[in-house]
Formats: C-alpha cells, structure tokens, sequence
C-alpha cells in the first residue's frame, strides 16, 4: 500500500511517501496513524496529534474509522490551506 | 426536477501565472446567453511587506479531483452558462495571482453566489497547503487554518437535497 505525507506530515516523517505492507493487526486508517506514530521519533513527532490530522484514501477525504481493506493510496496531510 | 442541461467547467491546476481577461474572453466572447460575470482573483499579499513568498504544496490529481468535484456541484446548484477554476501550485511572490474563479450566467445572482462556494470549497476541502516565507525568517511556517473559513463553508449545506458533503 502506498502512503503519501504532505505539509508538515512530509517534513517530520521526512519522506514524501513510502510502500508498505499493511501489518493484519491495522485495519483501519486511524489505527495506520497509531502504528506509523511507533515507528520512530520523527513519526511520532508527526502523528503526536492524530485528531488534528487529515486522511485520504484513493484521494478521496475519509475519517479514521475508514476501513483500509482493498485501499492503493492512503494520504496523510494537515487541514487545508488553499485559496 | 429540472430541465435545464448542465453546463461543463475547465479545472486547471498549474504553476504558470494565469490571464484573468484571457480566461474571461473563453467564457464571454461569442456567448450572447450571458448577462453577467464574477470572477474572483485570490493574490498573495505581502503582509505589510514582510512576507517574501508564498509556497503552495498540493496532492497532484486529488486536487484536480476535488476542485471539479465542488465545480459539479456548482453547475448542478446554479443556473451558470460558464465556469473557469484555475488554482496555482509552488513559489508565489506578494502580487501575484494564487487563484481564480469566474462564473457566468444569464442574470447575477447565480454567478456571484456560484463564486463565493467554490471559493469557500476551495480553501477548506482542496488538498493544497500554504507556507509562508517571511524576509526577516530563515525557515518557512505553515499558515494555520481559520475557524472562519470553516464557518463559511458551513454556510453552504443544504439540508433538503443534501448535495454538498464536508467529510
């Protein structure tokens, strides 16, 4: 599954995006926030405030409860600023 | 239910400047339906001269994606004749052109409420992101979202055909 960051997600993971392999214990896009948080002192930095964070899957907006089974694309981004 | 067939709209995502005038002539000229034109031109000012540039990250496809996703709804909404969105991406210097939205229609009222959505759509739900660079600061900082343009775009939601979502 491909995972992209943009804003300041991007600048603390440090990483533009990444393909992993969904872990069986992470089923939807929230709990994918908690076990990138663990991974190490810039993700965790990145995902301290996982409520404030925005998620899309295929590039469309979901909440966290969005289940990721079937999912290519999950975005991981602050609160838009466009305009 | 309405008759009326709706009309398309041009969504562009790009770094180059755009000409308001020249966009404007593509939905005016030859067009003899229209009786009036909003455009909105959004620029970076330069906050009392201390901010450099501005820098516009975006999700290349889902802001493409997005954008035409509140133009349908607009077209569908509104009785317009013509719909131009054109939103920049990277280094924008204070002065210069951010965004741009014109609305056409036989009478005003369509086009100026047509316009004010798409505007509030575009800066809460349009995956771009806002960096500030200011003279006086070696390092950039995101500009924070506003409770007021949440307010705005709350301000949209129609209850009876439930047409507009904010996740």
């Amino acid at each position: 599954m491909r995972i992209r960051y943009f804003a300041w997600l991007r600048e603390r993971t440090g990483t533009s995006g990444e393909t992993i392999e969904l872990p069986e214990t992470v089923k939807t896009a929230g709990e994918l926030m908690c076990w990138l948080a663990a991974r190490d002192e810039g993700y965790a930095f990145a995902f301290e405030q996982p409520e404030t964070i925005r998620i899309a899957v295929n590039q469309e907006h979901v909440e966290e409860d969005h289940i990721l089974s079937g999912t290519e694309e999950v975005a991981f981004f602050p609160p838009m600023t466009g305009g | 239910m309405s008759n009326r067939t709706t009309t398309g709209f041009t969504v562009r995502v790009q770094a180059e400047n755009f000409d308001v005038l020249a966009e404007t002539e593509i939905l005016t000229k030859g067009h003899k339906d229209v009786g009036a034109v909003v455009t909105f031109t959004g620029l970076c000012r330069d906050e009392g001269g201390t901010l450099e540039a501005l820098e516009l990250e975006h999700y290349p496809g889902m802001a493409e994606a997005q954008i035409s996703k509140f133009a349908r709804q607009a077209v569908e909404r509104w009785p317009l004749t013509g719909l131009t969105i054109i939103h920049r991406f990277g280094k924008i210097p204070p002065g210069d052109n951010i965004v741009l939205v014109i609305a056409t229609s036989s009478h005003r009222r369509a086009a100026f409420e047509a316009s004010d959505f798409l505007m509030d759509f575009l800066k809460t739900q349009a995956p771009f992101w806002k960096k500030e660079h200011l003279r006086e600061a070696s390092e950039g900082t995101w500009v924070k979202t506003r409770a007021i343009d949440d307010a705005d775009a709350a301000r949209w939601h129609d209850e009876k055909s439930n047409n507009i979502n904010i996740p």
